[in-house]
């Protein structure tokens, strides 16, 4: 008999240190990811230019990219890359519980969401704000000179916040028509109820093509709100967040130096030490964040610089057709404010 | 014919001034609404092409459909291996139909093995295992998603519904009691706070490191939300059985589950038809909310596609696509409940 209760109790210990282990056998998030095999990157659910299936499946996008240059500097292998696509309402939860390596959703940077969610923002991928789209009949030119006018906005968000601010304190009058959805409002702006039709800038562009006639509209220069979008990754892992945010940085150091996917190999050939610091020639950048020393490389190689990334997935040439240059998306060096810090 | 016609019209619809006027206003609505619509449809339509920029006639661009037909149907399931699915659809549809044709002491193993081996059978072929390559409920979605979680939750919550009526109208406390409790709280929550719960909450509670699928979590919330309703509506079934039923099958020794299972159950669900049918329409049509949790059922799909830059402006013809197919679903499942109904009445024959 008591025999059978020792057997029980050791059995039950036994259970209880399998459980205790199964817990403690998480160890960083580089070592779990390399021990699956792949990347599970938390994605919108659509997003127009940010990430985006197509009929086939692939996903593509600004956020897309950021995910496949993680997997390129963890792997070698860009195409590495599970993609998850979350809700905005789920998203930070997914990524807390540890569903989702890293989240690129074009996700606002905010103090709030910093310091109070336990995550770590690694950098910002795109410059977003908000802005105003007016016919062009209507012979407005700048945003300080609406007047009287019914905007068309999705209930809700920060958008429907930042517009009242914003009227209130340059003292104009203005008359919100507010939606549940972003089709519905635009189609209300395209329809005649409104004067104005508001969201962030990008979504402007995407919206823009769904109308009548897309040339008939004008994006008012002015922006009212700030909303950097960048990834984001759990805060209780240092060097896996610097794993992202140098994936990030090198894109745009590497679109400095004029690197990028089409002319690297030929770099190898270079002189100048920075190039030979980003391609992994010279001094070992890949060690101190536990990396193969190719790894800016297989990003530049297989995604590319920042501005192949923008253009090929925002830029002047797609549906979007976002022009760059005016935007804060732009080098430092040319007007923007993409700074990335050395890579050395 | 047409005498009969105008004495029918003058009888029905121009009985009287408002009766007319009820009739003229409906007759106006049908023509400004109708026309339109056809015209944006089919008429103006366009049909064949590969890109949105096809679309030149001004109607309804239905080449986004059938470009994007694969994903509304399948979700991103690998193309490879979308025979699995297929074949998972055909032995239950074969299996239903199989199911008319059989002599009636049949069909009680038809519907247990519906019950109990077939969905064993779907998940091996949709996830794999056992040879088959596994496909990661991750990749699955589309119109096949919104099946898989409706059919998992009739299944799943009409014998658990059944056992909740049963207990809540039992004559031991402890069971009484716990399936009151039960079934008040999951009528009393939201099903958007259960797929949350499902989804978000419930990772949080387990130590990091174990996973349970995030489909079945969501799956299971709904069947167990549905199952309360269920029972709910049975329980009215149970309800509206004469007492002297009891007494019957008690005076001739039947225990319990012998009076439930051969007497009262088949009374009481026979009645509760139109119901049940209600309940699992409702369910058919709460499988989108899951879109909220991430996953894309074909709603899912069309919102996912409309979002791809080269596609933009396409939500007006995939909401007019994913309407008529939960149209033509719910209209099947409700006439399969007409026939039940009508071949298990026996009160006016």
């Amino acid at each position: 008999m008591k025999t059978n209760i020792l057997k029980f109790f050791g059995s039950l210990a036994l259970l209880f240190a399998f459980v205790i282990s199964s817990v403690t056998a998480n160890a960083g998030t580089k070592d779990d990811v390399t021990k699956k095999g792949s990347l599970n990157c938390g994605v919108s659910q659509g997003v127009p230019g940010f990430s985006n299936a197509d009929a086939s499946g692939k996903w593509t996008g600004i956020d897309v990219d950021m995910c496949r240059a993680v997997a390129a500097a963890v792997f070698g292998d860009a195409n590495k890359v599970k993609y998850q696509p979350l809700s905005a309402k789920d998203r930070f939860e997914v990524l807390k519980s540890g569903q989702i390596d890293m989240l690129a959703r074009n996700t606002t940077w905010t103090l709030s969401r910093d310091a109070g969610l336990a995550l770590e923002f690694v950098g910002t991928n795109f410059y977003d704000g908000q802005g105003f789209i007016v016919r062009k009949a209507a012979k407005i030119n700048s945003a300080k000179k609406l007047n009287n006018v019914k905007v068309c906005v999705e209930t809700g968000t920060t958008t429907e916040l930042n517009l009242r601010d914003y009227f209130k304190a340059n003292n104009l009058k203005y008359e919100a028509v507010a939606f549940t959805k972003a089709d519905e409002a635009v189609a209300a702006y395209d329809a005649g109820r409104c004067d104005v039709y508001t969201t962030d800038k990008s979504g402007l562009a995407a919206q823009r093509t769904k109308m009548k006639n897309p040339a008939e509209h004008t994006v008012l220069p002015e922006t009212i709100s700030k909303e950097p979008l960048g990834p984001v990754v759990r805060g209780d892992d240092q060097n896996w967040k610097d794993i992202a945010s140098w994936s990030l940085y090198v894109m745009i150091e590497a679109e400095e130096l004029g690197v990028s996917s089409k002319n690297i190999d030929s770099m190898k050939s270079t002189d100048n030490p920075n190039i030979k610091r980003l391609l992994g020639l010279e001094g070992d950048t890949g060690k101190s964040l536990g990396l193969a020393p190719e790894w800016a490389y297989n990003i530049i190689k297989q995604v590319g610089n920042y501005g192949e990334v923008y253009e090929k997935n925002v830029g002047a040439n797609t549906p979007i057709g976002l022009a760059r240059s005016g935007s804060p998306n732009q080098l430092w060096t040319k007007g923007g404010i993409l700074y990335a810090p050395p890579v050395r | 014919m047409l005498i009969n016609f105008i004495q029918w019209s003058k009888k029905s619809l121009f009985s009287n001034w408002w009766n007319s006027l009820i009739t003229l206003f409906c007759i106006y609505l049908l023509f400004s609404i109708i026309p339109p619509f056809i015209n944006w449809a089919i008429l103006d339509a366009t049909f064949s092409g590969k890109l949105k920029t096809d679309c030149t006639a001004g109607g309804a661009c239905w080449v986004f459909i059938s470009v994007w037909f694969e994903k509304l149907m399948y979700g991103f399931y690998p193309v490879e291996h979308i025979w699995r699915i297929n074949l998972s659809f055909i032995i239950f549809i074969g299996t239903i139909g199989f199911s008319f044709f059989v002599r009636e002491k049949y069909k009680l193993y038809i519907l247990f093995f519906l019950i109990f081996i077939f969905p064993v059978i779907a998940f091996i072929l949709i996830r794999g295992g056992f040879g088959l390559t596994i496909v990661e409920t991750r990749e699955w979605g589309g119109l096949a998603l919104t099946f898989i979680l409706a059919i998992f939750g009739i299944i799943l919550s009409f014998p658990l519904g059944v056992l909740l009526a049963l207990g809540r109208r039992s004559e031991l406390p402890v069971i009484k009691y716990f399936c009151i409790c039960f079934i008040e709280t999951w009528r009393g929550i939201p099903l958007l706070t259960v797929l949350f719960a499902a989804a978000v909450m419930f990772p949080l509670l387990l130590p990091s490191g174990t996973f349970v699928d995030k489909l079945l979590r969501v799956a299971i919330g709904i069947a167990i939300f549905e199952s309360a309703y269920v029972a709910e509506v049975v329980r009215g079934g149970l309800q509206s059985l004469p007492r002297g039923q009891y007494d019957a099958a008690k005076s001739i020794g039947m225990g319990y589950w012998q009076m439930n299972f051969f007497v009262v159950l088949p009374q009481a669900i026979k009645t509760v038809i139109p119901g049940i049918t209600n309940t699992f329409i409702a369910l058919l049509k709460d499988t989108p909310l899951i879109y909220l949790v991430g996953m894309a059922e074909i709603l899912g799909i069309v919102n996912m596609a409309k979002a791809n830059p080269y596609w933009l402006g396409m939500a007006v013809e995939g909401y007019v696509f994913a309407a008529i197919i939960f149209g033509v679903v719910s209209f099947i499942l409700s006439s399969y409940s007409q026939k039940l109904e009508k071949k298990f009445s026996t009160e006016n024959k």
